[in-house]
């Protein structure tokens, strides 16, 4: 069977704390939090009244959107076509017309947790209880799929691959770039955006904060209420946004003479099947490291060869744990392992887009040589103190090879990919 | 409102559903959905646009065919205004 090399070759993000990839790579490297105070969550009584939420107020120009684009759009399509666009641009491919061909060797991948769900809490709902169905439209069909996203982008960019979403919470981001790996390494595709979106809902997060796992003791100061590593985390700042990103088959992009960011060695998604301590909520230790392990030996690479890990993360009691079967699973001690950040830290946790709007940042350090701060882990928890040395709480230059990118999420669900630099 | 009044905002209503190159180039005659290319699940969107617009209410089962043609739906909507 062939044997494809994967690279990528194109990047969009929206996130909280930046939109467009050069905005990114910069607030990345100030340290720049996202997470600001939210009205609605303080009106509504919530626990967390902070929250990140992208400013694409300057995007809906683009000559891109049409009025019945615009009109049809929830946030989480909003931010997809965004990133997917910037990201279609940015591999070096002009928009097709609305009457081009289709485009038969590019799918698209996007998976989200919640994808659809601002339409249905915010439109749906009150409409239908309200006995004003017709009221609803022609789009709110269109809007409450869970693929709503795919859907939209598939259509703007005339793609003729497979046009899908996946879901598994919080490793959503994550998966779709492994799936879109496996896509292309077999020779089934030739180009695949992949990646994730997740919306503004406040029903999403209201649900997070009734299970008492977000953050709520520092409303008065949104900047410090990110805190993974922390002694003192209370919990994980919700926050919505995409990471998009071009795979391609390395032969398809030399061709096209593209620029190359970084190649994907390989991934591995898995799940601990919610036994030995592993629930719905909670990992299966064995499962995480399991996973660490079969993605680098997807990527042939030797765990010493990691030089930096993009952690899930989140700020919750899971932050140790996590680093644990880390360190167990490339046999590394605390104080031998590689870099470690949380970018969870600066943009608070995307949820089913946590793991590509990291992924983009991974690419960025990778090929730009730095490490971010990981922010708010002055405090660093004691746990794990032996690890403080290998977290920067500046951005430092740092020209690591090869980045692992950790991503977990409720149903005992895990994701890690392998990343290396690209060296011309 | 007069006709022409009408005509003018029920234009300006259809011109982001029109997928033509030219949308000045609607006429009265202009059929909606082969002339003008408006994608035809869109056409609910329209008759609720045209209900809050105007301030008249479109049944669903039997006001729809005043809506194929553009000439049409202006008079249909100058009946319903001058009626209320």
């Amino acid at each position: 069977m062939t044997v494809n090399r994967v690279v990528i070759t194109g990047m969009g993000i929206v996130a909280p704390n930046a939109v467009g990839v050069e905005a990114y790579r910069r607030a990345l490297c100030e340290g720049k939090s996202g997470i600001s105070h939210q009205p609605q969550m303080k009106e509504l009584d919530f626990g967390c009244q902070v929250a990140g939420v992208p400013d694409i107020s300057d995007r809906i120009g683009d000559a891109f959107w049409d009025t019945e684009l615009l009109r049809n759009s929830n946030s989480s399509m909003k931010y997809a076509l965004i990133a997917s666009v910037d990201c279609w641009r940015d591999a070096g491919l002009q928009l097709p017309r609305r009457d081009s061909e289709t485009d038969w060797s590019t799918a698209a991948i996007i998976g989200t947790s919640g994808g659809g769900i601002d339409t249905i809490g915010e439109l749906v709902v009150p409409e239908v209880e309200a006995r004003r169905v017709r009221r609803l439209g022609s789009s709110a069909a269109e809007r409450v799929m869970v693929s709503c996203m795919s859907a939209c982008v598939g259509g703007l960019l005339g793609l003729g691959g497979p046009v899908t979403t996946n879901s598994s919470a919080c490793s959503s981001g994550t998966e779709a770039i492994i799936n879109a790996y496996w896509m292309i390494r077999e020779g089934r595709m030739d180009r695949v955006l992949a990646g994730s979106s997740e919306p503004a809902s406040i029903h999403t997060w209201a649900c997070l904060d009734a299970m008492r796992v977000t953050m709520r003791k520092s409303n008065d100061s949104p900047e410090k209420a990110a805190r993974p590593l922390s002694a003192t985390a209370g919990g994980l700042v919700p926050s919505a946004g995409a990471g998009i990103l071009m795979l391609e088959n390395l032969a398809s992009a030399q061709a096209r003479k593209a620029r190359i960011y970084a190649e994907v060695l390989g991934g591995y998604s898995n799940s601990g099947g919610q036994r030995n301590g592993g629930s719905t909520t909670a990992s299966n230790p064995e499962g995480i490291q399991r996973c660490v392990r079969e993605a680098l030996e997807v990527a042939k690479t030797r765990p010493l060869e990691i030089d930096y890990i993009n952690g899930h993360l989140t700020g919750t009691g899971a932050d140790t744990k996590e680093i644990r079967c880390l360190s167990a699973a490339l046999e590394r001690t605390l104080a031998e392992m590689p870099w470690v950040n949380a970018t969870k830290s600066l943009i608070g946790h995307g949820l089913g887009a946590s793991g590509s709007m990291e992924s983009v940042a991974t690419m960025l350090q990778l090929a730009h040589g730095f490490i971010h701060a990981s922010i708010n882990c002055e405090d660093f928890h004691p746990e794990i103190a032996e690890l403080a040395p290998r977290v920067p709480q500046a951005s430092i230059p740092a020209k690591s090879r090869i980045a692992l990118k950790t991503s977990f999420g409720f149903g005992d669900v895990n994701s890690c990919a392998v990343f290396s630099r690209w060296d011309d | 409102m007069n006709r022409d009044q009408v005509r003018k905002s029920f234009i300006e209503l259809i011109k982001p559903y029109v997928r033509i190159e030219q949308p000045e180039s609607i006429q009265d005659s202009s059929l909606l959905v082969d002339d003008l290319k408006v994608n035809s699940t869109r056409f609910v969107d329209i008759i609720l646009e045209t209900e809050d617009k105007f301030k008249i209410r479109i049944d669903a089962e039997t006001d729809m065919d005043r809506f194929e043609r553009v000439g049409d739906a202006i008079d249909f909507i100058c009946e319903k205004t001058v009626a209320a």
